[in-house]
């Protein structure tokens, strides 16, 4: 592995939290690695698995999910299906060969912009650890 | 006029599917009187050289079932694909994939090692494995080369027409083979079913609660199932939600839950993710931990929402083996 790995990492986000949180970060001057691709979802609910594994397939080397606290949904119950939904999937994706750390999902409120700066320097930390995605197409 | 040309090949499959054209009874006679069967090998006697020495595109239709794993498999649906006007998909096997497709958990090592080797039925003590090439003093030997991941059909020829369906039912059969008579065609890719998941049609849902909230997961051979009641309201997996409609109910009239053999409808790219969803939304959890517990339940979690699509998911097989 090369000394400079950088990873690439594919965030699913909550417009009504973790997406607000970043924008927290961000208007707050917080600093983490800008390894993250966040894409803005109307709530992490309507994350299809299909999303995730997707990512992984085409090369992201880690896949971070972010939704509104337990009893914060917007929607009411958005997170919970994530929650049950994260659950399976981590298990599917431990059968398939896939280790599931590669996949992180966190409960990040619109107030909270200093944890999501932490999780993200956090996660793209372990992301290095584990190293490059090994389905990634040779470039 | 001569009458059109008609291929039926087999490839990595049960034979379900030919014993699904031979199910058509009566209406098979309507069959042969239309066309002319140019190659069935589980019934009649044709060789492949016969093929080769016909003229391009001179087979009207190929149906294929089962799905690729290996050369001669590939080598015969490649000379199809050129001796035919349209090539039909015909069984689970060759439109996703199928149970053969499941050996995508595993590579050629590992199912040599477990077929030739340590079956307590087997006797190897020379560690003897089927080579491609083996020569002797008569001469040289050949088999065909087993490949590591299994394919559906598509992924190794060009595929005009699904005929879905562990083995598809004689009434789709029949409405595929009439209407590629017919000659007004449905356009390509077009799989020849229900537009809609099986719950639209299935008999059960009626039974369905307004709100479905399951607290356990149940497998089928567990418990007694209800032969009324929704499968998902009672807690035994059913993946109807996620599977093509148009098979007529046939195991759900045998109070069999749907194991997803018509694949995925027309929107959906990876129907095991599709069902993951929709089953983790059914299911009561409200913690972290309750979720990872009732997750726990799922025993086989490919098996269960790839049964028939492994090959044709997004991932294809299971990653570094």
């Amino acid at each position: 592995m090369s000394e400079n790995f950088e990873p690439k990492i594919i965030g699913f986000m909550c417009k009504w939290c973790t997406y607000a949180a970043a924008d927290l970060a961000g208007v707050s001057r917080l600093q983490y690695p800008s390894n993250i691709v966040p894409i803005r979802l109307m709530c992490s609910g309507g994350l299809e698995p299909s999303y995730v594994i997707k990512a992984l397939k085409e090369g992201a080397d880690g896949v971070f999910i972010g939704g509104c606290h337990f009893g914060d949904c917007h929607y009411q119950t958005g997170n919970y299906h994530t929650n049950k939904r994260f659950a399976i999937l981590q298990k599917l994706l431990e059968e398939m060969g896939i280790d599931k750390r590669r996949v992180r999902l966190e409960w990040i409120s619109a107030a909270e912009g200093i944890k999501f700066a932490r999780t993200i320097k956090e996660f793209v930390e372990e992301i290095k650890k584990l190293g490059p995605n090994p389905l990634k197409k040779e470039a | 006029m001569a009458k059109p040309k008609v291929a039926i090949y087999w490839c990595a499959s049960c034979g379900g599917c030919e014993e699904a054209v031979v199910d058509l009874a009566e209406d098979i006679l309507k069959v042969v009187d239309a066309v002319d069967i140019v190659l069935w090998p589980v019934a009649m006697d044709f060789k492949y050289k016969d093929i080769e020495a016909m003229p391009d595109k001179s087979i009207l239709v190929s149906f294929i079932n089962g799905s690729v794993r290996n050369s001669e498999q590939e080598h015969i649906v490649k000379l199809l694909r050129q001796k035919s006007q349209l090539v039909v998909a015909f069984g689970a096997c060759a439109h996703l994939g199928g149970i053969p497709g499941l050996a995508n958990v595993s590579n050629k090592k590992e199912i040599f090692e477990i077929a030739y080797k340590l079956t307590h039925t087997t006797v190897n003590p020379d560690n003897i494995y089927p080579q491609p090439v083996t020569e002797i003093p008569q001469g040289r030997l050949t088999l065909p080369e087993f490949y590591d991941t299994v394919k559906s059909l598509d992924q190794t020829i060009d595929v005009d027409y699904y005929l879905p369906g562990c083995a598809p039912p004689p009434d789709l059969i029949m409405k595929g083979v009439e209407t590629l008579l017919s000659g007004n065609l449905p356009p390509k890719g077009t799989v020849i079913a229900s537009e809609k998941a099986l719950c639209e049609t299935c008999p059960r849902n009626k039974t369905k609660p307004d709100k479905m909230v399951i607290k356990e997961i149940k497998r089928i051979h567990e418990v007694i199932a209800d032969p009324e009641k929704c499968f998902l309201a009672e807690g035994i997996i059913c993946t109807g939600p996620a599977t093509r409609g148009g098979c007529g109910e046939r195991c759900i009239n045998a109070n069999m839950p749907c194991r997803g053999c018509f694949g995925p409808t027309k929107e959906v790219i990876d129907q095991g993710a599709k069902f993951l969803s929709a089953l983790a939304s059914i299911i009561d959890a409200n913690t972290e931990e309750e979720a990872k517990k009732i997750a726990e339940q799922i025993i086989d979690p490919i098996g269960l929402f790839y049964m028939y699509s492994l090959p044709t998911s997004i991932l294809r097989r299971k990653q570094g083996v």
